[in-house]
């Protein structure tokens, strides 16, 4: 039983070594910047199953989720608050270093916002807005949380196109390195390439295991009775619009935190990735890994996305997207793996009782 | 007085499907209610247990008013309904559903002991996924799930909905065996009959208004009683 939990998490830590050991072998490391990326844009993804394949409920709207983590880390940490040098609240936040003083690219002092209190903004700034956006949908049966987050994100992707200080059309960019902790900076040098991809694995490792276990808690049985049956979750004193609330909130954190490391990792962020096409994306890959497992979509996700990265796809970019939801509603609507696993289960087993029937003839 | 409905009106967006209904339970009762299709029978129990917002009146279970308070409360009432149709969790196992009717019940490992004990088919089946049930073991499960809730009050729609003669009768004397383990029963049904036998008291509704109401015993043979369940065009079909 351990060992079958520990299975995905031992084979997912030996996938990362085996691809970057190869890239490195193959003279391509290059290859895991955009690797590094689609891992950040995989944890929208594991976000979103938790929503959809077991909270039962659809948001077109992570794309925004991601933008305004992103965003909130871009403007805190690139604007200067030098001007409120002599204000009460500057001077108390910069006692308990939210605001450091740093030199700017022309050698003037300026005062910022550490990457770290920024994180924490653009968390509680999220948490804020889904919780506005989830308590009245959330409470009616049915679909009306796809409308709401669509709207949504619709919203912000006109603010942030409409902004100056969101630098508009052109994005935020100039965004500073993140030094998480102990040396480990979270930054798209070349220099800490290597670290900074398996610093992405591990942070997806990690909350894949943390939905893994929430998946098969309490929480998580609540959570599957709700999409199966609304009605008698409610009757068995389940309190179904709270429980749907909270996965939204957990799974529109989860983007924004995506967010953030990906503007650090980048150095910039721009408004298209609040487009509902973006949010569409998201659903698709979520879609296409097995919406109830997270594993799948993780892999599925990251793999599409980086070839979306490499510019495989061209201009078909969006339809490629938009014909592997096509593909996988009609085909495997619960995912490629699952069905590819059992074909190679009956295989293997095929093959044993194939060998078993010849050592009993001879 | 366990249950007690006053003038109770509900509906779906401006249209009323129960206009104003009073009815009431006392402790270690079965009470039926009778009615035919599109009486309003199911969207009453959904008021009752909060699943739906009634218009106007009330609810009172132990004297205290429950009305418009959520759903997932009424179990702190001790008041369960057994949805129509069973809605039993169909991915899970009998065992998962079963835990999931105690979610709010710190003893549910006991009780889990004691259900299967009276229902043998389930403990036979308890790893099985529930979707791959028959329906008559469905019923027993959604049964046992709602005792997992250790109820002082259930709420039946139809459990005998599309069950063989057979299941019909065991399903009824499952009833029967809850309200002498003290659960006081208010089952709605279309099976007037075999509803009338076991029950105590019975209200027959129609049109969403409580038409006729009484002993169990007396209604048995009142051709009202068939008039209501048969629908207003009955004589003419059935004359
Ligand atoms: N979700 C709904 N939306 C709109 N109208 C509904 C809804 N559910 C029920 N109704 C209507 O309310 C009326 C009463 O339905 P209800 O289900 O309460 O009847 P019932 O007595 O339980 O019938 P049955 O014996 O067939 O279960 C019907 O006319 C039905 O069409
Ligand atoms: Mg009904």
């Amino acid at each position: 039983m351990l060992l079958k939990r520990l299975f995905p998490v031992i084979g997912f830590a030996a996938l990362a070594i085996a691809v970057q050991l190869g890239a490195g072998a193959l003279g391509k490391e290059f290859y895991l910047t955009q690797l590094t990326m689609a891992i950040y844009y995989a944890i929208v993804v594991m976000g979103l199953c938790l929503l959809m394949g077991f909270a039962g409920q659809v948001s077109l709207g992570h794309g925004a989720f991601f933008a305004i983590g992103g965003y909130t880390s871009a403007v805190l940490t690139t604007s200067d608050f030098s001007r409120f040098q002599d204000s009460l609240w500057a001077a108390a936040l910069k006692r308990i270093h939210v605001l450091i003083p740093k030199a700017d690219l022309y050698g003037g002092q300026v005062l910022t916002t550490t990457p770290w209190a920024a994180f924490v903004a653009a968390m509680l700034l999220t948490f804020l807005i889904a919780c506005l956006i989830g308590y009245p949908a959330l409470r009616l049966k049915g679909h009306y949380l796809a409308m709401a987050t669509l709207g949504f994100c619709l919203i912000v992707n006109k603010i942030v196109l409409g902004t100056a200080w969101l630098g508009a059309a052109d994005g935020i960019s100039g965004v500073p390195e993140w030094n998480l902790a102990g040396g480990l900076v979270i930054s798209g040098r070349s220099a800490v390439r290597v670290q900074n991809y398996y610093a992405a694995c591990a942070l997806a490792l990690f909350l894949l295991i943390l939905l893994a276990n929430l998946v098969h808690s309490r929480v998580g049985r609540a959570l599957q009775a709700i999409h199966d049956r609304e009605t008698a979750a409610g009757a068995i004193g389940i309190n179904t619009a709270r429980y749907k609330l909270n996965a939204f909130v957990l799974s529109a954190l989860l983007a924004a935190a995506a967010g953030v490391f990906l503007t650090h990792y980048t150095a910039g962020i721009g408004p298209s990735e609040a487009s509902a096409l973006k949010s569409v994306r998201y659903v698709a890959l979520a879609a296409a890994g097995g919406m109830s497992n997270p594993w799948g979509a993780a892999l599925v996700s990251t793999a599409i996305n980086f070839l979306s990265l490499r510019g495989w796809f061209g201009t078909y970019d969006n339809a490629v997207f938009g014909a592997v939801l096509i593909l996988i509603i009609s085909i495997a609507p619960q995912g490629p793996l699952k069905p590819l696993g059992l074909w190679i289960r009956r295989l293997l087993s095929g093959a044993r009782s194939a060998a078993g029937g010849e050592h009993a003839a001879s | 007085m366990l249950l007690q409905v006053k003038n109770l009106r509900c509906g779906y967006g401006s249209l009323e499907v129960v206009h104003g209904v009073s009815l009431h339970v006392c402790a270690g009762e079965i009470v039926g209610l009778l009615g035919a299709n599109g009486a309003g029978k199911s969207s009453l129990m959904k008021s009752i247990i909060g699943l739906m917002a009634p218009w106007h009146g009330g609810v009172w279970m132990n004297g205290r008013r429950v009305a418009g308070q959520p759903a997932w409360r009424s179990i702190s009432n001790s008041m369960v309904l057994v949805p129509e149709g069973r809605q039993i969790f169909s991915d899970m196992t009998v065992r998962e559903n079963l835990l999931m009717g105690g979610y709010h019940n710190p003893d549910r490992g006991m009780d889990l002991d004691m259900v299967l004990d009276r229902f043998p088919r389930l403990r036979e089946r308890i790893a099985q996924v529930a979707g791959t049930l028959s329906g008559g073991e469905q019923q027993m499960l959604a049964l046992g799930r709602a005792l997992m809730a250790r109820p002082k009050m259930l709420l039946l729609d139809e459990p005998s909905m599309g069950l063989a003669p057979l299941m019909v009768e065991m399903v009824f004397a499952e009833i029967r065996a809850m309200r002498d383990l003290g659960v006081t029963i208010l089952l709605v049904e279309q099976n007037a009959t075999a509803t009338l036998q076991i029950a105590d008291r019975a209200y027959v509704m129609e049109s969403g208004e409580i038409i006729l109401e009484g002993e169990a015993a007396e209604l048995l043979h009142n051709p009202e009683v068939k008039r209501a369940y048969l629908g207003k065009g009955y004589k003419e079909v059935w004359e």
